[in-house]
């Protein structure tokens, strides 16, 4: 059984405001049968004041989907739509006295179904505001800009993290890939320039094409250099990582194969894809060439 | 009021007399099984005793193919590594979709690895294709791994027939039995099953203790490496209670086979059609004519499971859910989308599933106590009207997820 907050009982046993609202004046309809989450917002707007006269919500979900529905309602009377626009998943979580992680997601759809309400309320297409990004999670359909969003607002940082909070990689998991290339690029992002003035996009992670460019910039190492230079740099790289109790020790160069065993709670961390590839961005943007940073047990299957 | 425990599938309570069996094997009776010793030669005796209530239980030829496991998830892991690692020149594996995830999870590894893992799909009523099957056998599979009986809607496969065919091609076949013993009747002798797992706690015996056995000339690969303990197969230092207690409840499963499959299989039906006819839109899954008699396996349509199962706790009955939102991940049940229940059915499933400690007048508190459930449910999901489900559902409440 989940650990429930006595909230989150309490607002699922007794949901507020539950059932259809008779002269609604906005609806916001989210989520999909699919994943076994679907939510109906319904609000009572007084046209002269914008303020939310009633609220009421349908939904079909688990427990914490219809409590989080219900707290939301309750959050929300009495606002004006521009102070409703800012109520964020964490205030509806807070509200329930807090979500289990697993299920952050219910807070996260009511965001949305509000954003959703006030959108169709002001004539607005809601669905516009998110269909920029690329779509990452098949299976319940979240692209990339509501990853982003989610992961920038609640500083998430594992895939696992993202699951809970969008459900993206919910289901088949095969998207888990481009989650981890998602939060690689915001991580880096905020850990090196948490500048304004970037008016471009996050710079993209140097693809195996940008090799010929960057070694005719780069003067030629001999071979004894490059595995100094990879020692070097997979050094500089091993507090960070000993921080987090683990770390990292080279096994063996071969061509463009670095094999490499990640120790202490590195081992089996479920970030491990992660940590491998952001520490290979380093080796590439570092080296100037493009390598493979591998676990040892890879070397087996080398040809 | 008294709890109502009908989620025996999950897990079962432990006999009493079970129990009692046990005891003294944690105080006075601690040996060693391996020593000369009079402490650890009581032990000894009393382990093989058990061996051969288990032996009968399951209609063994030999005591001898009783091997003793931490439960069904190391029996079915040990199964299936054993037949690739000892048939290097097979890597294949035919298993279905409707397995556990002890099967199901190795599996995916072992794709990974390279292996490669043919899934008999199942139709509407969670039933195997057996042409499938057939087209599927060659001389790379080293293992056909079924269950015998679904844990989620109870259908019952034919592994006996399955097995003979596997049999005629030379290839191993497992079953996972751990909800069929006991309840279906078991006769190894007779059978081409070469290896098969029960567990323990699901016959009231304790948990983390269960059995593989392994037919006398099947080639085996032991998991781990140690001492003798299992004739070199299981080494570790005997679970000497556990073993005990699963020897206790297999005798006791042997003298209660037939209030299994007539009291119990009585008070489903009667939970069943209880159910069904004061809630609409709800309807059975799994094969009607062919599934464990204590299971029953109920889709309400338009809601979702874990609502129902925190409604119902609240009245102190304990089910459980086909809908995997109660388990952490996110899709409806495996089982429920292989046999192509509607999303808006397959995440309101909820299971009923029995024992022999239940009474009628549990199954009528229950019958009166899930409609209202349903309908204070319904009343609240967006795709029920005043009436009934809004026409076509699928139109009428087609959010959006951004």
């Amino acid at each position: 059984m989940w650990d429930y907050t006595d909230k989150v009982k309490e607002h699922f046993f007794n949901p507020r405001n539950a059932g259809p609202l008779e002269d609604a004046n906005a609806v916001g309809d989210i989520g999909s049968i699919q994943c076994g989450d679907a939510l109906r917002l319904m609000l009572k707007v007084d046209p002269a004041t914008d303020v939310i006269l009633d609220a009421s919500f349908q939904t079909f979900g688990c427990g914490s989907a219809i409590a989080s529905s219900s707290a939301l309602t309750e959050i929300i009377k009495g606002m004006t739509l521009d102070e409703a626009y800012k109520v964020s998943n964490q205030d509806i979580a807070e509200y329930l006295d807090g979500l289990p992680p697993e299920k952050m997601h219910c807070s996260v759809m009511g965001r949305e179904a509000l954003q959703a309400a006030i959108a169709n309320y002001r004539g607005e297409e809601w669905k516009d505001a998110h269909a920029e990004g690329e779509l990452i999670c098949k299976c319940y359909a979240i692209d990339s800009a509501l990853i982003e969003d989610v992961v920038r607002t609640n500083n998430l940082s594992t895939v696992e993290e993202v699951t809970h909070y969008t459900k993206a990689g919910g289901a088949c998991a095969s998207c888990h890939e481009k989650i981890e290339e998602v939060l690689v690029r915001i991580l880096k992002e905020n850990s090196k320039t948490p500048s304004f003035e970037k008016t471009e996009p996050a710079p993209v992670p140097a693809a195996a094409p940008a090799t010929a460019s960057a070694s005719s910039e780069k003067p030629k190492l001999t071979n004894l250099q490059r595995m100094r230079k990879i020692e070097e740099i997979i050094e500089s790289l091993r507090p960070m990582l000993q921080r987090d109790h683990g770390d990292i020790e080279i096994v063996d160069i071969i061509g463009k194969n670095i094999y490499v065993n990640l120790k202490g709670a590195c081992m089996g961390c479920a970030l491990e894809a992660a940590t491998l590839g952001s520490i290979q961005q380093k080796l590439f943007e570092d080296l100037g060439e493009y390598v493979r940073l591998l676990p040892a047990s890879m070397m087996e299957m080398a040809p | 009021m008294k709890p109502i425990y009908l989620d025996n599938n999950a897990t079962t309570a432990c006999d009493p007399a079970v129990v009692e069996a046990m005891l003294p094997f944690f105080t006075e009776q601690f040996g060693n099984a391996s020593s000369i010793h009079n402490f650890g030669n009581q032990v000894g005796l009393a382990i093989k005793q058990a061996r051969a209530q288990i032996q009968a239980l399951i209609g063994a030829e030999h005591d001898s193919e009783i091997i003793f496991t931490s439960g069904g998830t190391e029996s079915d892991n040990t199964a299936i590594l054993s037949a690739l690692k000892a048939q290097p020149e097979r890597n294949q594996i035919i298993t279905t979709m409707v397995e556990h995830p002890a099967i199901l999870a190795l599996c995916e590894r072992l794709e990974k690895e390279g292996y490669v893992v043919h899934k008999l799909r199942v139709d509407s009523r969670g039933r195997l294709d057996i042409d499938e099957y057939k087209a599927l056998l060659n001389n790379r599979v080293a293992i056909v791994s079924v269950m015998w009986a679904n844990n989620e809607s109870g259908t019952i496969f034919p592994v006996e027939e399955m097995a003979e065919l596997a049999h005629a091609m030379g290839i191993q076949f497992h079953t996972d039995a751990v909800q069929a013993v006991g309840k279906l009747p078991i006769d190894l002798k007779r059978s081409k099953i070469d290896m098969l797992s029960l567990s323990g706690h699901k016959l009231h015996a304790p948990k983390g203790i269960g059995v593989l056995y392994l037919r006398r000339g099947t080639r085996f690969r032991g998991l781990l490496k140690g001492g003798q303990q299992e004739r070199g197969r299981r080494p570790g230092t005997e679970n000497s209670p556990g073993i005990i207690g699963l020897g206790k409840a297999a005798e006791l499963a042997m003298q209660h086979f037939s209030t299994e499959n007539n009291d119990v299989r009585y008070l489903r039906d009667k939970l069943e059609k209880g159910i069904l006819a004061k809630v609409p839109r709800a309807f059975p899954t799994g094969d009607l004519h062919n599934r464990l008699p204590n299971t029953s396996s109920i889709a309400f349509e338009f809601v979702e499971g874990e609502g129902i199962l925190l409604l119902l706790n609240k009245l102190g009955i304990a089910a459980s859910s086909g809908s995997a939102c109660t388990s952490g991940s996110l899709e409806p049940s495996h089982v429920m989308r292989a046999m192509g229940i509607p999303y808006t059915a397959a995440h309101g499933t909820i299971r009923f599933s029995l024992s022999r400690y239940n009474t009628l007048e549990e199954v009528e508190r229950v019958i009166a106590a899930v409609p209202p459930i349903i309908e204070q449910l319904r009343k609240i999901s967006p795709y029920w009207g005043e009436a009934g489900p809004v026409e076509d559902p699928a139109k009428m409440f087609a959010p959006a997820y951004g």
